[in-house]
């Protein structure tokens, strides 16, 4: 489902050119349960960003369910985004102003779905992650642990391919941390593809496959 | 996105910060306010000199001595002579015109009033029967000037009513006598009150037969002569009569100048436009600094919600989405304003009619347009950059900060 074939990324920095990707090669498969580890500067953000469509590489093929998308302009690249990835990330990136019920929709509502179709699919999230009673609540109403739970409904409203997610128990304390990573875990059973960046390795070994990177390469691919 | 949604979206955000809403409100309120408030001014000012003019009767001519239009102000000096006279006979001849159905000759002095030991200096009209007719003029009390020869001099007179009430006090005053200078009239008549009209105060006005205004002045030449055409449509033909006979019975020379009250009428209705225009034109700045108020907070706003924007780009957002959601809330904050405006510039207008009531104050129906659309139209126009610089950041930054 997904293919990056000598994907560089170069960011340069006063004068200086930082490799932050280094010939990464990867495939995987959908339905894949896989976390990338590895110590800060190693990456592994950059990578997240690169498959979430956020970041372009600067050499290399990516292949997204079959498609090269290296080539896409800034709107396909949008659109590619709101159907096939969901973002989870650690600062939940709720909107403060709007309630949980209106943050779940806001990807249907910039793809335009018309309201009514948007309803049953909303309904379905709130009660598939636990949020029927809090759906008016905005979210300094909402615990952490609920926020998070906001946003991975968010990051499922589309139905995507694949859902990124860049330290989604970074800011939770460890209890909460496994709730959250529950629910993550729900999403792979139910046939999602879920990929996880992560410098918790009690997190980061749950997932059935694992990725180590330093200095912008993969050092390491363990399946289990 | 839906139109909709797209409204509710840019509604959150305005509901979500009152202060900052109130600010760029208050900013295009005033805005509109000021230009709705100073054009109802100016436009009240002009319906104002329109119904003064109204009030000057209709189909009316003004004949005056002297030629201003062709040869500056004082044409005779360079010639060695002077502007003929105009005078009674000229204006006795200008009846001989099929378009017009009255006239009255018209002198003015001012002329030392006196009853018993009251005194009193009033402008003196020496007129004609016809001129209350021409001025649209009412009567309080008795009679008018009585027709027949206008050479013959008959000593009545008419009286505004300040005079009557400064002289008489609260007494009968038909019947009774007044000296003007060193001559005597009996009052046979009290005009009604009308106050000002264009620089004449009819209340405070003597007005006399013309001979013996003639007499007391020691002059022949008259002020001015009125004209009043047979209809609207006359006018032009009555025109040119009028200095066509005239400059027969001045030897060829065309030595007057004849008004007639629709131009005079369309000039001033010209300058008061264009005045109206110019204030309500100087009043729309307001509109371009409320502009630049949203655009600076827009601008802060692109810093602020930085991470908010990010996430609407990871989320799916086009660049397109991101500039039509900035752009929407500036609309729909200069909507309101435009809105408030709207009603304060009425409720000054109101004030204004309550301190003036004789002064028709109203915002003309373009001002109601243009400023509501100047402040979208500038609130569209200042919030191009800041939309396009949300739509230009770069996501992966946009969310890393905290």
């Amino acid at each position: 489902m997904i293919r990056l074939a000598g994907i560089e990324r170069t960011f340069i920095v006063g004068e200086e050119a930082v490799h932050a990707l280094r010939g990464v090669n990867l495939e995987i498969a959908a339905g894949e349960y896989l976390s990338i580890m590895g110590p800060s500067g190693s990456g592994k953000s950059t990578l997240l960003n690169v498959i979430g469509l956020l970041d372009r590489p600067s050499a290399g093929i990516y292949e997204l369910d079959r498609r090269d998308v290296t080539g896409l302009n800034d709107d396909e690249l949008a659109r590619a985004r709101r159907e096939k990835i969901g973002f989870v990330f650690q600062f939940f990136h709720l909107v403060p102003r709007l309630n949980a019920a209106q943050n779940i929709e806001l990807p249907m509502v910039l793809a335009g779905i018309d309201p009514a179709a948007r309803k049953p699919r909303l309904d379905r999230l709130l009660s598939e992650y636990g949020l029927e009673d809090r759906a008016r609540h905005r979210p300094d109403q909402l615990s952490g642990g609920q926020c998070q739970r906001v946003a991975i409904a968010r990051a499922m409203a589309m139905g995507p391919s694949v859902v990124l997610a860049d330290e989604p128990t970074g800011n939770l304390d460890r209890h909460t941390g496994q709730e959250v990573m529950a629910v993550l875990e729900r999403v792979h059973d139910n046939g999602g593809t879920v990929l996880l960046v992560t410098h918790d390795p009690e997190i980061g070994s749950r997932a059935h496959r694992r990725l180590r990177m330093i200095d912008g390469e993969v050092v390491g691919d363990e399946r289990s | 996105m839906r139109l909709s949604d797209l409204l509710n979206f840019a509604w959150q955000v305005v509901r979500g910060s009152p202060g900052r809403t109130f600010l760029i409100l208050l900013a295009m309120g005033i805005g509109v306010a000021a230009v709705v408030a100073v054009t109802s001014l100016g436009e009240g000012a002009r319906l104002y000199v329109v119904n003064q003019f109204g009030s000057l009767g209709t189909n009316l001519i003004i004949v005056l001595p002297g030629r201003s239009e062709t040869a500056g102000a004082m044409p005779g000096v360079l010639v060695g002579k002077t502007p003929r006279d105009l005078v009674l006979e000229d204006a006795l001849a200008l009846k001989r015109s099929h378009a017009v159905r009255r006239i009255a000759p018209l002198i003015v002095g001012a002329g030392d009033v006196r009853v018993g030991a009251r005194r009193r200096e009033t402008p003196v009209l020496g007129s004609t029967a016809d001129f209350i007719e021409i001025r649209r003029m009412e009567l309080a009390q008795g009679r008018f000037l009585p027709e027949g020869d206008p050479r013959q001099s008959l000593p009545v007179c008419v009286i505004g009513t300040r005079v009557a009430a400064e002289l008489f006090g609260t007494r009968q005053v038909l019947g009774e006598w007044l000296r003007i200078g060193d001559r005597r009239f009996r009052i046979i008549g009290v005009l009604a009150k009308q106050g000002e009209s264009l620089g004449f105060n009819t209340d405070e006005i003597v007005i006399v037969p013309l001979a013996a205004a003639q007499a007391l002045f020691n002059t022949e030449s008259l002020f001015r002569v009125l004209v009043e055409a047979k209809s609207r449509e006359q006018i032009r033909y009555a025109k040119e009569d009028v200095e066509e006979i005239i400059r027969l019975r001045h030897e060829g020379e065309r030595d007057v100048t004849v008004i007639t009250q629709d131009a005079v009428l369309a000039t001033f209705d010209r300058i008061l436009r264009a005045l109206t225009l110019a204030v309500g034109g100087i009043a729309a700045i307001s509109l371009a600094v409320a502009g630049i108020l949203i655009m600076n907070v827009m601008l802060i706003a692109v810093t602020q919600r930085r991470r908010e924007i990010g996430l609407l780009k990871a989320l799916g957002a086009t660049s397109r989405q991101i500039r039509l959601a900035f752009l929407t809330e500036a609309v729909l904050l200069a909507m309101g304003g435009a809105g408030v405006g709207l009603v304060v510039g009425q409720l000054a207008r109101n004030v204004a009619l309550q301190l003036y009531p004789a002064i028709p104050f109203q915002a003309p129906w373009w001002a109601l347009l243009a400023a509501p659309a100047t402040a979208v139209i500038t609130a569209a126009l200042f919030t191009v950059v800041p939309a396009r610089r949300a739509a230009r950041l770069d996501p992966v930054q946009a969310l890393s900060r905290r």
